[in-house]
C-alpha cells in the first residue's frame, strides 16, 4: 500500500513540476496546489498505512493509525488555501492591471 | 516553564488583530503599533536576563511535556535575535509613521507588519519543526501582502515571482518534514537531535538534511538568492527595510539551528557544501553590487553579500566564528535598517533611483549625507562601529579552522561592499550640487529621527560590544554544545529533582 501511494504521489509531483514550468499564471497555480496535495499524501504515508486502526485512545491497544500526520495535513491545507487563494487573486489583479495571463506578456510590458 | 516566552509572539498578533478593526483612526493604529514592538523588545530583554541566570528557558504549551506537545524554547541565541527584530521593527515603525502615506494606512499596513513581526518572532523562538514551518508561513503570508501594498505593477508581478517561490520552499520544506518524520518518528527538535545522536545520521538522514539546507537556503538567499533583488528594491523604503532586516535572517537563523543541533554528524558533506554556497554566495552578490547602477538593488545585493558573510561562520562551525555570527547577525538587522531607509530617503527626496542622475546630495542634505557614511563604515566593518566585532571574531575563527579560501573570500567582500557603497556616496553625495536650495524637498526631523537612532544602535553595538558579550558567548556556546539544548528541553523536571 505504501508503494503504491509513494507511486502515486511520484506522479503528482511530475503533474506539478510540468505545469510549474510553463509560463500561463493559472497553470503556475495549479501547479502548486497539486504540489501541495501530493507533499499532504507523503506526509499520511509517512505516518504508516493502517487497515482499520483507530487512533491511540487509551493507553494501550494492537493496532492503531497515527494521528500526528493527519493533524499536520490538516494545518498544511489551510495554509495552502490561503496561499492558493492568495496567488489567484494576485493572477486576477496583474490581469486586470497588465492585460496579461502569462510571464512572458508582462516582462514584455515592462520592457516597452 | 515562563509564559513570558509567548509574548514576544502574542502581542504582535493580538495587536494587529485589533488594529484591524480600527481602520480609520491612524493615531490608534500608530500607537498601538509601536507599543506592542517597543514591549516586545522589552520582554526580549527581560527574558534574555533570565536566561542568563536560570539557563534556558521553555514554555509547554497547554502543559504537554515534551516531546509531545509544541513547545517554545527561550535561549539566548533565539532571544538576541528576538530582541533585536522587535527593537528595529519599532525603529521602522517610526520612520513608516512619517513617509508611508494615509492610502498605505489605510490598507493595514500596521497590521502586516506586525503580523510578520509575529511570525519572525515565533520562528526564532519554536522547538518543534513543524512549528518553524507554519510561524515561516504567518511571516511569508504577511510579507506577500506588504509586497503587494500600494498595488503597482512592478509590485505585483515582482510579487509573483517571490510568492511562487516561496510556496515552491515552502512544499519543499513540508516535504523534508515528511521524510524527517518517516526516518526518525519526531519532530522535536531536541528529540531528534537526541536521535540523530544515538542513531548516527546516516546516508538517509544526510539527504534530508540537504533538502533541509535547500529550503533554508531559498529563504535566506544562500546563493539561491536570484529572487531577492528584485522584490526587495519593488515596495516602499520602510517595507523594503524591514524585508532587508528581517526575512533573511530567519533562514539564516533556521539553518545555523538545524544545522548545528541536529544534524551536526556528518560535517565533511553538510558544512562543506555550506561553505561552498557561502562562498559563491559572496561572489555572486559582490558581482551584483558592482554591476547595478540603481541604488535600490546596489542594496539589495549587499543584503546577498551579508548573507554569506554570516554563513561562513557556520562553514566553519567552531565557537569563535559561531560567535563572530551572532555578532554579525545583530548588526546586520540594524544596519541593513538604516541603510534601506537612507537609500530609500534619497529616492523619495529626488525621485531617481539611478547613481548617475544624483549628485551633490551633501550640500542638500548633509545630516542625511553623513549618515549614509555612517552605515557605509559600519557595514564595512571599521571600527567603532558593530560591524568591526562580528568580523574580528569570525576572522580569528575562520583561521582557527584552517579555511583560508573562505576567510579571503569573506574579507575580500567586505572591500567589495566598501566600494559599492563608496560609489554610490561619492556620485550622489559628492560633487556638484545639482538641485537649487530653493527647489528642493524639505526633509522633516522626524523622517530622519529613526536613521539617526539606527544610526546611535549601531554605535553603542559597535561601543558596548563587552556588555552584550555575555549573552553572544552564551548563545555561541549552546550552539557548540547541543546537549545543553538538548537536557534543557527533555531532562528539566529530573534535573530539578535532584
Amino acid at each position: 500500500m505504501e508503494t503504491l501511494i509513494t507511486l502515486l504521489v511520484g506522479v503528482l509531483v511530475m503533474v506539478a513540476v510540468y505545469l510549474l514550468l510553463s509560463r500561463n499564471f493559472v497553470r503556475i497555480i495549479l501547479g502548486t496546489a497539486i504540489l501541495s496535495h501530493a507533499i499532504h499524501l507523503l506526509i499520511l504515508t509517512m505516518g504508516g498505512l493502517k487497515k482499520g486502526g483507530a487512533p491511540l485512545l487509551t493507553e494501550e491497544g494492537s493496532t492503531y493509525s497515527d494521528a500526528l500526520p493527519q493533524a499536520l495535513i490538516l494545518t498544511a491545507i489551510v495554509i495552502s488555501f490561503a496561499v492558493t487563494a492568495f496567488l489567484l487573486v494576485l493572477a486576477y489583479r496583474i490581469y486586470r492591471e497588465t492585460g496579461a495571463d502569462n510571464l512572458d506578456d508582462v516582462r514584455r510590458e515592462f520592457d516597452d | 516553564m515562563t509564559n513570558a516566552l509567548v509574548m514576544p509572539v502574542l502581542i504582535p498578533l493580538l495587536t494587529a488583530i485589533v488594529l484591524t478593526f480600527f481602520r480609520n483612526s491612524f493615531i490608534l493604529q500608530r500607537t498601538l503599533s509601536f507599543i506592542a514592538t517597543a514591549s516586545s523588545a522589552g520582554i526580549g530583554v527581560y527574558l534574555l536576563l533570565r536566561i542568563q541566570s536560570e539557563g534556558i528557558l521553555r514554555l509547554d504549551f497547554g502543559g504537554w511535556e515534551p516531546p509531545y506537545g509544541i513547545l517554545f524554547v527561550g535561549d539566548s541565541f533565539a532571544l538576541l535575535l528576538v530582541t533585536a527584530a522587535a527593537t528595529v521593527t519599532s525603529i521602522i515603525l517610526l520612520y513608516a509613521f512619517s513617509t508611508i502615506g494615509e492610502a498605505f494606512e489605510k490598507m493595514y499596513v500596521y497590521p502586516f507588519m506586525l503580523f510578520l513581526l509575529a511570525g519572525v518572532n515565533g520562528s526564532f523562538l519554536t522547538g518543534d519543526v513543524f512549528n518553524l514551518f507554519v510561524c515561516f508561513e504567518v511571516m511569508l503570508l504577511a510579507s506577500y501582502a506588504l509586497l503587494i501594498l500600494g498595488g503597482r505593477k512592478v509590485q505585483l508581478v515582482e510579487a509573483f515571482t517571490y510568492i511562487t517561490i516561496n510556496v515552491l520552499a515552502s512544499w519543499f520544506f513540508l516535504l523534508a518534514i515528511a521524510y524527517l518524520y518517516g526516518a526518525t518518528g519526531t519532530l522535536n527538535m531536541a528529540q531528534l537531535a537526541e536521535r540523530v545522536a544515538e542513531n548516527g545520521q546516516g546516508p538517509v538522514l544526510t539527504v534530508i538534511s540537504l533538502i533541509f539546507l535547500l529550503v533554508f537556503s531559498l529563504k535566506a538567499g544562500l546563493l539561491l538568492y536570484f529572487w531577492l533583488p528584485g522584490s526587495y528594491s519593488a515596495p516602499p523604503a520602510a517595507i523594503a527595510a524591514l524585508f532587508g532586516a528581517l526575512l533573511t535572517k530567519v533562514g539564516i537563523y533556521a539553518l545555523i539551528r538545524m544545522f548545528t543541533l541536529v544534524f551536526h554528524h556528518s560535517p565533511e558533506i553538510t558544512q562543506s557544501i555550506i561553505g561552498i554556497m557561502a562562498a559563491l554566495t559572496l561572489i555572486g552578490g559582490s558581482i551584483g553590487a558592482l554591476s547595478s547602477n540603481d541604488i535600490r538593488q546596489i542594496i539589495a545585493y549587499n543584503v546577498v553579500i551579508a548573507v554569506g558573510f554570516i554563513l561562513v561562520g557556520l562553514a566553519a562551525g567552531n565557537e569563535l566564528a559561531l560567535q563572530g555570527s551572532i555578532y554579525y547577525v545583530l548588526h546586520d538587522m540594524v544596519a541593513k535598517a538604516m541603510l534601506f531607509l537612507a537609500g530609500g530617503l534619497m529616492i523619495s527626496l529626488t525621485g531617481k533611483a539611478k547613481i548617475g542622475e544624483l549628485s551633490g546630495l551633501i550640500r542638500n542634505y548633509p545630516a542625511l549625507g553623513w549618515l549614509f557614511f555612517i552605515v557605509m563604515l559600519s557595514l564595512t566593518g571599521i571600527p567603532p562601529f558593530s560591524g568591526f566585532i562580528g568580523k574580528v571574531l569570525l576572522g580569528e575563527g575562520l583561521i582557527e579552522a584552517d579555511t583560508y579560501v573562505l576567510l579571503t573570500l569573506a574579507f575580500l567582500s567586505s572591500l567589495f561592499v566598501l566600494y559599492s557603497l563608496l560609489r554610490v556616496f561619492l556620485n550622489c553625495f559628492m560633487g556638484e550640487a545639482i538641485i537649487g536650495s530653493e527647489e528642493q524637498v524639505v526633509l522633516k526631523k522626524r523622517t530622519l529621527l529613526p536613521i539617526v537612532m539606527l544610526g546611535i544602535l549601531t554605535l553603542a553595538i559597535g561601543l558596548g560590544a563587552d556588555a552584550i558579550a555575555p549573552f553572544v558567548n552564551d548563545a555561541a556556546s549552546t550552539l557548540v554544545n547541543p546537549q545543553t539544548y538538548i537536557e534543557a528541553v527533555l531532562d528539566k523536571e529530573a534535573l530539578l529533582k535532584q
